[in-house]
């Protein structure tokens, strides 16, 4: 843990202490905590089936953990009134891993679907906004096409362009590169840069591509079984003297993570059948 | 044998939880009605998609039971020399049992899946948890209007069942087997009464509207997430359906025609 980094000093927007979380007899996260600051862009790391997802549904509210506090903004979400946790929804936006869009609406209505839920704005200035939020992510030119005509990056692009149009000050990114060519996954990956930067918002990434989270993001989390391995800027997290992660950021098929689920010796398990 | 026991516990256990979270279901969906009436374009929607769609399996039901009904009564009218009944016949078994009752089925079979699969399918694809991540209660936004839509629906589809049975009767008992005409719909207007048939006909079909409703929405809304579950809530919305019409159908017969 390098805690001299230069982010470092910028305030917390999202606060997580002491979670604790299981699905079933399954524990998911055995008292964690961290914090997400503001601007930054945050990723969390791991192999699949560490919880990933599952802690961005928690910091949204949608799961409530079996113990421990989610702050947002020094709220916490697991305290408030169901109506001050939708005022906080309307303020993030969630990237879902398949994109989401309701697939009764085409590309245009899937944008201002927010718009008209939330505000009673004229529809021309509905109109203004959603060309806006669509021309930021190159597919202005698709709004007629419904969900079903678009490949997978453009459909993620559009849930981008769904999730910023009520300008949000934080963003969370359900494994935004996962199965996408990688030109569109430049694109995504620029986009998440962009719209950071320029919107000042707060990102938050779950991913478990490497380079791509390692090239955009401020500070990691790496995760695994239910506890944070290591944590710091991606040059920190490079330097890590930590086997496992090296493993994980390389690749090695086999390592401290092993190759093999748990399973009786070989011979003995070949021999058991005769 | 512990094993049994415990079997049975899990069963009921699990039937008692699942019973809960329909009636939860049920409130929250009722407590959410205000979206669904406000903004009525929502609901017209659904009308058009879970009644105006179902009027051509419903018309052609209607009027093969109609005709159905005018051939069996002839036949056994016939036998009494009391032809001039069947008008009688077959307005009454429509309006009582068979409008509500069929459509109630058939309006399970035609939309009830469809509103579980397309909720289940919502769930699956993530689209009511985005939902919520936009701060919109999909129980609001989605649920209800289609609660709504299918309570309004059912009563029409039930009406609409009704009279084209009356026309099938009339087509087959008048038409083909000469009953007379004047006397088929003189000795229907004499006797089917508006308060003690109709009306008791129109609150069954609600009550039936409701039922189905609450069943199809919940079974897509508490669907297990796969393309199985999915799948299995869909089946689960046409068995509970009929079930619940069938069994309805005879505690509201009793009620409003058994003088029990």
């Amino acid at each position: 843990m390098t805690d001299t980094d230069i982010h470092i000093s910028s305030e917390p927007l999202v606060e997580i202490r002491d979670l604790y979380f299981s699905r079933g007899e399954l524990p998911i996260f055995k008292g964690l905590s961290l914090d997400i600051r503001r601007g930054q862009v945050t990723g969390f790391m791991g192999p699949s089936g560490t919880g990933k997802t599952t802690l961005l549904k928690l910091v949204g509210g949608q799961l409530k953990p079996s113990d421990g506090k989610v702050y947002i903004q020094g709220q916490d979400v697991n305290a408030i009134s169901r109506a001050s946790l939708f005022e906080l929804r309307k303020r993030m936006g969630m990237l879902f891993q398949s994109g989401a869009l309701l697939t009764d609406l085409n590309v245009y209505e899937n944008v201002a679907f927010p718009l008209r839920e939330h505000t009673k704005l004229p529809e021309q200035i509905i109109r203004d906004l959603v060309l806006m939020k669509l021309e930021a992510v190159g597919l202005r030119g698709a709004r007629k096409l419904m969900p079903s005509q678009l490949s997978g990056g453009m459909a993620r692009r559009v849930a981008l362009a769904r999730a910023i149009v009520l300008d949000p000050m934080m963003i969370m990114y359900d494994e935004p590169f996962t199965g996408l060519d990688p030109i569109t996954k430049g694109t995504i990956v620029t986009l998440i840069k962009q719209l950071n930067n320029v919107l000042g918002l707060t990102s938050v990434i779950v991913s478990h591509d490497v380079e791509e989270t390692l090239s955009i993001a401020d500070y990691i989390y790496v995760i695994s079984d239910g506890e944070i391995v290591e944590s710091g800027t991606p040059a920190s997290l490079r330097k890590s003297s930590s086997e496992w992660v090296q493993q994980f950021l390389n690749g090695y098929p086999d390592g401290p993570a092993p190759f093999h689920y748990p399973a009786p010796e070989y011979i003995q398990d070949l021999l058991a059948g005769r | 044998m512990l094993d049994w026991l415990q079997n049975i516990g899990k069963k009921s256990l699990r039937g008692f939880e699942s019973t809960g979270r329909a009636a939860m279901f049920f409130v929250a969906v009722v407590r959410g009605m205000d979206v669904a009436l406000i903004r009525f374009r929502l609901t017209l929607r659904e009308i058009y998609s879970v009644g105006v769609l179902s009027i051509v399996i419903i018309t052609v039901s209607g009027l093969f039971v109609g005709m159905v009904l005018g051939l069996q009564g002839y036949v056994n009218f016939a036998k009494f020399n009391a032809e001039e009944s069947l008008g009688i016949f077959v307005a009454l078994s429509l309006v009582r049992e068979l409008g509500p009752v069929v459509t109630g089925l058939l309006y399970a079979g035609r939309a009830g899946s469809a509103l579980t699969a397309e909720i289940g399918l919502m769930k699956t694809t993530e689209q009511l948890a985005s939902m919520e991540m936009m701060a919109v209660d999909p129980i609001r936004r989605i649920i209800a209007p289609r609660f709504l839509a299918g309570i309004i629906s059912m009563p029409l589809l039930a009406a609409i069942f009704s009279a084209v049975g009356i026309f099938g009767g009339y087509f087959v008992g008048v038409g083909l087997l000469g009953v007379d005409s004047g006397s088929y719909w003189s000795q229907m207007q004499a006797n089917v009464d508006f308060s003690g048939d109709i009306v008791n006909g129109v609150i069954k079909s609600v009550v039936f509207g409701i039922a189905c409703n609450w069943i199809a929405l919940y079974q897509g809304y508490d669907a297990i997430p796969t393309a199985e579950g999915v799948s299995r809530a869909t089946t689960k919305t046409v068995v509970h359906s009929a079930l619940a019409v069938l069994g309805l159908d005879f505690v509201l017969t009793a009620l409003m025609f058994g003088d029990i």
